[in-house]
């Protein structure tokens, strides 16, 4: 392995009162690698990907971006140390347009751009993602698919040094399905450093470089997408005892 | 600055220089009412600055506005005034950001109550120091500031009112209040410290009431604690902003003229209906005009661009 | 022993005056601001039916809580419920209802100013002293508390025992699922605001025979209500009773040991404690 650690967590645990929701789980990933955190429904991914961006604070363990600890942070701390996220329900500034959409993405991130700077770097993202021209569409008049797109450039235009998507793909029809999953693959041939949830077995085996499964709130498999989904813990997670 | 940019400010100009010229008509009865409006502008511009974009109704404005007025009435003899004005900024700004810390963390409801209390509570507070102090019940506030000092000074705080607002609505902060408005979570997400933004906003507008409540001490000769923290200031804010429309620089000020002329009507003719005519305002705003005065403008521009 | 009793006694009014907003809040989310005045119109309408008809306080509970259940009905329906319907998220159903319900109680405000005018009222019934630990109290007061504690008995086991109730919890915990499993939430919340204002006036009917009111003083009975509603976390309602009983005592204790004057500043001062330390209330579970 070549790169340099972007994220490493360490140990993290997080409970809700008695429920265990994330189980001293231990992973990392790499600058430029796209990493699946995959598991059944209610496995804890959600969870972790709130501890990681900082929604949820995590009650013990280390998460380390770039070497700093950022275990504990509020999240606009971490967002400013250059982590962006997509939400798995798509959240959208209603009020706004689509451009000032993404313009909320890159006045308070790690960049903190401003002005024409900001401007050039938006029109970019939206032509990025696929909405070149429509910068002044209000978001209510928008596609869920549209939506999803404009809420990925949000995420894009702070430049991240990782970008979590949560079920980016989820809900999409077929043929938007593949626009996403090439999309994202776009990001990746560009050195992203990405995290992504994932149900959609098809993305995870053409995007991602290693998965790591979850279930009940700790890790089960790590590895490359067809070890892990041969892996037969894995499948007994997913569909039960009879078929492993 | 733009071209439309410009010509606002020129129509700005216009109008507060037009509005200065009022006590040069001699007439009392202009000047009385000027001076309420001129308050009621300042006070519900800056409610609306910090109120419009975050959706956080805070009935607070009494409350700064009594410890205004209390730190004119209780150090007229021992200082000149503008100290005194610099002192209750610096209090207004204090109390403003305490309030902010404990609660804009907290749902819209807390603060609701938190801040209507606070009056009654500061009131409270006043009345038994003053009693324990055996002094009685009520400030005399004997100075040679005349009416129209009073009001120009109000415009003039007016104006700053203006410019900071136009500022902030420029600025890194007034984007950060209209994300936050949006959504609370995306604005956490995006990097934005949600709570320091949304006290900062708290206290210039706390500072604004406090030094309002201090310019019309003057006025009265005679303070006394059910008068300085008046419940109802803070409501008559909440609906002439909220009238106007909150969510405009220039909202508040089309609800507070209107408002306050036919207020002074009601209150001449109907001195003991003033709560059943509030509270329909009330109901009207929520039910008819939920973006305000300046809402329904913008609908009927846009129709009338869309017309052509 | 006087400060425990007396903080004990007052905190029964307390409990009588919250539990109709926690109803309300809890399971219609609408924080209903003229819960106050619907408290005092109980009030005056005992006094009416008193000074009118010689009606016992008590018995005009009969009369005093249908109506309010009907009339707490209709202003969820006509004002209320257009209000849910419209709004987007919860946020901005908050601040509508909040606009709202503080233009009720100021039609409510109005209205009794122009009935009853101005003046303070009080009047005289059951004002027998009444020895507890050999300390002498007034009877209507512990009339009131024995009110207080039928109808938080009654309420505790109607939610938690009937089916009716079970539908209410439900809402209260999440609407959309309640939805999903055909309860209509709409009629719920319709049922439990109505059920909370009719608590309410009749807890005002109740210390109507100790408390002297006048037209506006609802909006302290409100602060108080929230206050303890806050208090106790805002879906239980064994921690509202709870914390009622804090309040009062806080209050008695501060009213005859330090000052009387002081006493909202004592609520307050509770509250604020609350906002920093535990703003999930007493009893309130942290969400996630």
């Amino acid at each position: 392995m070549a790169g340099r650690s972007a994220l490493l967590v360490e140990n993290v645990s997080k409970n809700f009162g008695g429920l265990i929701a994330v189980d001293a789980m231990t992973f990392e990933i790499e600058e430029h690698e796209v990493l699946g955190l995959i598991g059944p429904n209610g496995s804890g991914k959600t969870t972790m990907m709130n501890l990681v961006s900082g929604a949820l604070k995590l009650n013990s363990g280390r998460i380390r971006l770039f070497g700093g600890d950022i275990s504990g942070l509020a999240a606009n701390r971490i967002a400013r140390h250059g982590v962006a996220r997509t939400f798995q329900l798509v959240r959208m500034l209603p009020s706004m347009t689509a451009r000032e959409n993404v313009f909320a993405g890159g006045v308070f991130g790690h960049r903190r751009l401003w002005g024409r700077d900001l401007e050039e770097n938006a029109e970019a993202m939206l032509e990025k993602v696929g909405l070149g021209g429509a910068g002044s569409t209000p978001v209510s008049a928008m596609t869920y698919i549209d939506q999803k797109r404009l809420e990925l450039a949000r995420a894009l235009v702070s430049d991240p040094k990782l970008l979590l998507l949560d079920e980016w793909l989820a809900g999409l029809n077929p043929s938007e399905l593949r626009i996403g999953i090439d999309l994202i693959n776009s990001l990746r041939g560009e050195g992203r450093t990405i995290i992504v949830v994932e149900h959609v077995m098809d993305a995870i085996r053409s995007l991602c470089d290693r998965c790591v499964v979850m279930n009940s709130g700790a890790k089960i498999a790590e590895g490359t997408p067809q070890e892990v989904l041969a892996d037969e813990e894995v499948i007994r997670a997913y569909l039960g005892d009879h078929h492993a | 600055m733009t071209g439309a940019e410009v010509r606002n400010f020129a129509v700005a100009i216009v109008l507060f220089a037009l509005a200065a010229l009022i006590p040069l008509t001699g007439s009392g009865y202009w000047l009385s009412i000027g001076v309420s409006i001129a308050t009621y502008m300042v006070l519900s511009t800056s409610w609306a600055l910090f109120s419009g974009p975050t959706h956080y109704i805070s009935l607070a404005t009494g409350a700064f506005y009594g410890i205004g007025m209390y730190v004119v009435g209780l150090g007229i003899e021992i200082l000149p005034y503008p100290v005194l004005l610099l002192i209750a900024a610096v209090l207004g700004a204090a109390l403003a950001a305490l309030v902010g810390l404990a609660t804009l963390r907290l749902s819209g409801v807390y603060f609701v109550i938190f801040t209507l209390g606070l009056a009654e509570l500061i009131r409270q507070l006043v009345n038994w120091g003053q009693t324990t102090q055996g002094s009685s019940s009520g400030l005399y506030v004997l100075t040679d500031i005349s009416e129209p000092m009073i009001y120009w000074q109000l415009l003039g705080l007016g104006a700053i009112v203006y410019l900071l607002g136009w500022w902030i609505n420029r600025s890194r902060l007034g984007f950060a209040l209209r994300i936050i408005g949006n959504d609370e979570v995306v604005a956490v997400h995006s990097g934005i410290n949600t709570a320091s933004a949304k006290i900062i906003l708290f206290v210039v507008s706390g500072t604004v009431a406090t030094v309002t409540g201090a310019l019309l001490a003057p006025r009265l000769s005679y303070i006394e604690s059910s008068i300085a923290f008046s419940p109802m200031l803070s409501f008559l804010v909440v609906i002439m902003a909220l009238l106007g429309g909150a969510h405009r620089l220039w909202g508040p000020i089309i609800g507070v003229v209107p408002f306050m002329l036919v207020w002074d009507l009601v209150t001449a003719k109907f001195p003991n209906q003033t709560t059943l005519v509030l509270g329909i305002c009330f109901l009207l705003i929520v039910y008819a005009i939920p973006h305000g005065l300046a809402g329904l403008v913008e609908k009927y521009r846009a129709r009338a661009r869309g017309a052509f | 022993m006087e400060i425990i009793i007396g903080g004990i006694l007052l905190g029964g009014t307390y409990a009588l005056i919250a539990m109709g907003l926690q109803l309300q809040y809890g399971v219609a989310r609408i924080m209903n601001l003229a819960n106050g005045e619907i408290l005092v119109a109980g009030s005056f309408a005992a006094l009416w039916l008193f000074a009118g008809a010689q009606l016992s306080p008590v018995l005009s509970l009969i009369i005093v809580v249908p109506i309010a259940f009907v009339g707490n009905w209709l202003i969820y329906q006509y004002f209320l419920l257009p209000l849910v319907k419209r709004s987007k998220n919860q946020g901005q159903l908050e601040v509508d209802s909040i606009l709202s319900t503080f233009g009720i109680s100021f039609i409510f405000v109005g209205v009794m100013h122009a009935i009853f005018g101005g003046e303070y009222f009080n009047y005289e019934y059951l004002e027998i002293p009444f020895q507890v630990f050999e300390e002498p109290f007034a009877l209507n007061r512990i009339v009131a508390f024995l009110g207080a504690a039928i109808a938080a008995a009654c309420l505790y086991f109607w939610l938690n025992q009937t089916r009716s109730g079970l539908k209410l919890r439900a809402v209260s915990v999440n609407p959309d699922a309640a939805n999903l499993v055909a309860i209509n939430v709409n009629r719920a919340s319709a049922m439990a605001f109505a059920l909370g204002g009719a608590v309410t006036a009749g807890g005002g009917a109740l210390i109507s025979m100790f408390v002297t009111f006048d037209a506006s003083i609802g909006v302290l009975f409100t602060m108080k209500a929230l206050i303890i509603v806050i208090l106790g976390g805002v879906k239980e309602i064994r921690g509202s009773i709870v914390a009622a009983f804090v309040l009062g005592l806080a209050e008695t204790a501060v009213a005859s040991l330090i000052d009387p004057g002081l006493t909202l500043a004592s609520a307050f001062l509770l509250f604020i404690l609350i906002l920093l330390f535990r703003p999930q209330g007493l009893f309130g579970r942290q969400t996630s």
